[in-house]
């Protein structure tokens, strides 16, 4: 598996791609479609803004983007490995070595300090004591915590327990970022601070990026943005389409087709 | 792996302080408690067997009075030295007889005296009781038949009188007879129910009669049944004799009473042996109570438990690494409440037999079934809702409430 999932040098297959996907919760009466026939290609050093309404399916489809789930029909290839053949231990090693993720509900440990949560992906990557701390600690100043490190969440507020998840994403340099809402909380300063250290990782580090947000003006940072609608990919800026009832969900992104 | 795994599922007991110390208090509670019950209980029921087993070889003691109203009963007429020679004569299960009569008395020697007690007997009566003489040397034939005042003393008494001095050959004086001391009895200690057993000196049965007593009566006669297997029919035998010696008629109650130590054992060991259940019963309840408590602790944390495990997950662990981390976190606290609760259990039981004076010995079968036990509640429910959550997908366990 390690060689299908490719290294970067290598005329790699594409990052990620949902071929018409279909994501089912429940049975019979409760039945929910979060995803319904989506289908989306994300490609090496994109930063791809997901915006919807909320109910749309941005997190499922963002999850499915994260082997954190799979998909109920269709396809989601990896590096043109379909992600529905690999097993729970091969798409565990698949999240750990080319993957982070920043969730919308944060999921840090509870009474684990900042620097310990962050170090977490790190164990598992078998990165030794002292180089894990040292990297944590940097992933920490990074998104402008540093002085926090030694803080359990409950000591943290919402917007710096925020901060902390996009540490722990970005602690392993992964391939493919992927953060539900990663600023919601935060204030405007903040916001836009995160955002422009998430540029600098797509650009500078060459690590893809999709995000969920439901404000317009992030996606003045993003080189894509893809709009969501009942479960399907309702608008893409990469197609070249004008945006479909412009300012209430979407905004064209800057570096989107002419 | 196997290294950081550890160090991760020593940092998550440390994280879960609460939770940890309740797992480990409840396992050491039902751990200890059990071992120290059931450690005693056996000890108590060691103690009285050898107790009674100490008081004399296959003991049989034949007293005058009915059974029912007790030995002392005045009604009753007094056994004599003939029913001791009869039964020595015609009861072929009996190896040997002595009989004996008792009384207190003053026994003063120069400036010292005590009060004890003094029986009259035979050289028999040593074996019979399970007595050595431990210097010195039993009546020889002459001053029993002639009634010499000669007189052997329990450890005790030497002790009292005598002191770090040598006894053997000194004269004492017993009520208001004096006696030449030729024999120390080696010490028995103490009985079951904390008699003194090395307090009384012995005198030649006649002696005792003619000068003591004044009356030829013997107030109980000590018999050795053959062998162990023979105590029964011993007393078959010698209550048939005793009743056709005392003319008892048929259908009527003895007059006498033949009291069998080794029944008395028997029925104290069940006695005790049925505590020892009781106890271990009343300690089973509180290992049960203690799993319990462990159980509630997992189960409660099992929410919890399941979302980090998502997240773990989520952040690329794999299942098997997760549980490796679960199961030793389990399998410590279960190992460390384990030991602690037999350190606790011995130290408890070790204490007690200590004050008790009873004979500590280990229990490693009850020490293996209690820890055996609380081990599994440990780690079955430390371990089977992390392999469940281990099992789902990290998002569903992310989502778990
Ligand atoms: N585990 C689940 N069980 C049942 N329904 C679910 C589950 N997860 C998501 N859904 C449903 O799927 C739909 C899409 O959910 P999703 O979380 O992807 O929305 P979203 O676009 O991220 O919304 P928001 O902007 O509010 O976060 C919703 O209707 C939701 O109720
Ligand atoms: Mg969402």
């Amino acid at each position: 598996m390690a060689a299908a999932v490719a290294s970067r040098t290598a005329p790699a297959p594409v990052l990620v791609e949902l071929r018409d996907v279909t994501k089912v919760y429940g049975v019979g009466e409760s039945e929910v479609r979060a995803l319904d026939g989506a289908s989306l290609r994300i490609d090496d050093g994109e930063f791809v803004a997901v915006m919807g309404a909320s109910g749309s399916g941005k997190s499922t489809c963002l999850n499915m983007l994260g082997c954190l789930d799979v998909p109920t029909a269709g396809n989601f290839l990896f590096r043109g490995v379909d992600v529905g053949t690999l097993t729970l231990d091969q798409l565990a090693l698949l999240r750990r070595n080319y993957l982070g993720f920043v969730f919308q509900g944060f999921n840090l440990l509870a009474r684990t300090s900042a620097v310990e949560n962050v170090e977490l992906p790190l164990v598992y990557r078998r990165v030794g004591a002292r180089e894990r701390r040292a990297r944590a600690m940097q992933a920490l100043e990074d998104v402008g915590l540093g002085a926090r490190a030694k803080h359990t969440p409950a000591e943290l507020s919402g917007g710096q327990q925020q901060r902390v998840a996009i540490a722990r994403a970005i602690v392993t340099q992964p391939q493919l970022l992927l953060a539900d809402e990663p600023t919601g909380n935060l204030d405007s300063a903040r916001k836009v601070e995160i955002m422009k250290l998430l540029v600098e990782l797509n650009q500078t580090r060459g690590i893809t990026i999709a995000m969920v947000t439901h404000e317009p003006e992030m996606a003045e940072f993003v080189s894509r943005t893809v709009n969501f609608r009942d479960g399907k990919v309702e608008w893409d800026s990469k197609s070249g389409e004008p945006p479909p009832r412009s300012g209430r969900t979407s905004v064209p992104g800057r570096a989107g087709p002419p | 792996m196997i290294w950081a795994t550890i160090v991760m599922a020593i940092r998550e007991i440390r994280r879960n302080t609460m939770r940890s110390v309740l797992t480990t208090l409840g396992i050491v509670i039902g751990v200890g408690s059990v071992i120290a019950m059931v450690t005693l209980g056996r000890a108590a029921t060691a103690k009285i067997t050898a107790d009674i087993a100490n008081m004399g070889t296959n003991l049989l003691i034949i007293s005058p009075g009915s059974e029912r109203r007790g030995p002392t009963s005045a009604s009753a007429p007094a056994l004599k030295v003939d029913d001791a020679k009869a039964i020595e004569r015609e009861v072929a299960a009996v190896s040997k007889v002595a009989p004996t009569a008792s009384r207190g008395a003053l026994i003063v020697y120069g400036n010292k005296n005590w009060s004890s007690t003094v029986t009259g007997s035979t050289n028999e009566y040593f074996a019979v009781r399970g007595f050595t003489i431990a210097k010195g040397q039993s009546f020889s034939d002459a001053q029993l038949q002639g009634g010499t005042p000669v007189c052997i003393l329990g450890e005790t008494v030497r002790k009292e009188l005598f002191g770090p001095q040598d006894a053997i050959g000194a004269a004492i004086r017993v009520g208001n007879v004096s006696c030449n001391v030729v024999g120390i009895l080696a010490s028995k200690g103490q009985s079951t129910f904390g008699q003194d057993q090395d307090d009384f000196l012995v005198m030649p049965l006649s002696a005792f009669q003619r000068r003591i007593a004044g009356s030829n009566d013997v107030g109980a006669i000590f018999v050795s049944a053959s062998s162990d297997k023979l105590t029964t029919k011993a007393k078959q035998q010698i209550e048939a004799l005793m009743r056709e010696r005392r003319r008892i008629a048929p259908g009527q109650a003895n007059d006498f009473a033949v009291q069998d130590m080794k029944e008395i054992s028997n029925t104290l060991g069940s006695v005790t042996g049925a505590l020892t259940a009781l106890l271990g019963a009343i300690a089973g309840v509180s290992l049960l109570v203690g799993g319990i408590g462990i159980m509630n602790i997992m189960l409660v944390s099992v929410t919890e438990r399941t979302r980090e495990i998502g997240l773990r997950l989520a952040i690329g662990a794999r299942g098997a690494e997760v549980l490796m981390q679960f199961l030793i976190e389990a399998v410590a606290l279960s190992t460390l409440g384990g030991g602690l609760g037999i350190v606790f259990g011995l130290a408890i039981s070790f204490a007690a037999t200590r004050a008790l004076k009873m004979p500590f010995a280990l229990a490693p079968d009850i020490m293996l079934i209690a820890v055996g036990f609380s081990a599994t509640i440990g780690v079955g429910f430390g371990f089977f809702p992390a392999r469940k959550a281990a099992r789902l997908n990290p998002i569903e366990a992310l989502r778990h409430e």
